[in-house]
């Protein structure tokens, strides 16, 4: 299995669980933050390819990355978004301030 | 009419947010449901019962319990704690507002809970503690579509 949080330059990939809820939403939370203040990085992308629920916590922990990123002058994607987080991310705003992909762009491989 | 119910007790601990949801689409499931009801009522039990261990216990352990009832095909969601209770429900109900923003809460809960089920009610005392109904007919095309 290869390992959920990926550096590759200045971009840092989180491979989402299959279920993201409180309980593993606080796990995600600080070892991004640990990466984030450790790091330059410029991009983040949630990939949520493996993920088929997720619930308020998730928006939590995607919305407070979003902020420490912002600050810093960097940007948040989500890729891999399958129907039903569309939904989630929609009915939340987050789609509002980060870009959604169903797929994985092309562009992020160059990166 | 067919009737059917269950109840649950557990500790208020947050590994148990996963098995909570999936005993409950697991009872559900003789409603027949499509993978969308199932995923709309896993997703408001996950938001009830984490505002019971987060907010309610605020992290002790405790009992919260989740009472399930089908009457027809209707399905009611119980989801009870004995901890703090909420002071201003209407506030709490407030899309956005959170007690818990450093914790990186998106003040959601309430939302979605309203969003994914039919009906939605909020009974609460300080000091006393908090029961949350919902209920969702299942076996209904879309919801948005009445």
């Amino acid at each position: 299995m290869r390992q959920p949080f990926e550096i590759a330059g200045t971009t840092l990939t989180i491979h989402l669980p299959a279920e993201i809820d409180h309980h593993n939403a606080e796990g995600i939370q600080y070892e991004a933050d640990r990466i984030l203040r450790r790091k330059n990085i410029r991009r983040m992308v949630f990939d949520f390819g493996q993920t088929d629920f997720m619930d308020s916590s998730g928006i939590g922990m995607i919305m407070g990355r979003y902020k420490t990123m912002r600050f810093m002058g960097g940007t948040v994607i989500a890729v891999r978004v399958n129907e039903r987080m569309r939904r989630i991310l929609t009915l939340s705003g987050v789609y509002k301030v980060i870009d959604i992909y169903e797929g994985m762009p092309q562009r992020l491989n160059l990166l | 009419m067919q009737q059917n119910e269950m109840r649950l007790e557990f500790d208020s601990r947050s590994c148990n947010e996963g098995f909570v949801r999936v005993a409950v689409a697991a009872f559900m499931t003789q409603l027949n449901p499509t993978l969308e009801e199932v995923a709309d009522v896993k997703t408001a039990v996950s938001e009830a019962v984490t505002n019971a261990i987060i907010h309610g216990y605020e992290g002790a352990v405790k009992k919260v319990a989740v009472e399930c009832r089908i009457t027809g095909q209707t399905l009611e969601v119980k989801v009870k704690d004995t901890g703090k209770g909420i002071e201003d429900i209407q506030r709490a109900m407030e899309p956005l507002f959170t007690t818990k923003a450093e914790c990186d809460r998106a003040g959601m809960g309430f939302a979605f809970m309203e969003a994914f089920m039919d009906t939605l009610k909020v009974e609460s005392e300080v000091g006393k503690g908090t029961c949350v109904t919902m209920t969702r007919q299942i076996g209904r095309e879309n919801k948005f579509e009445r």
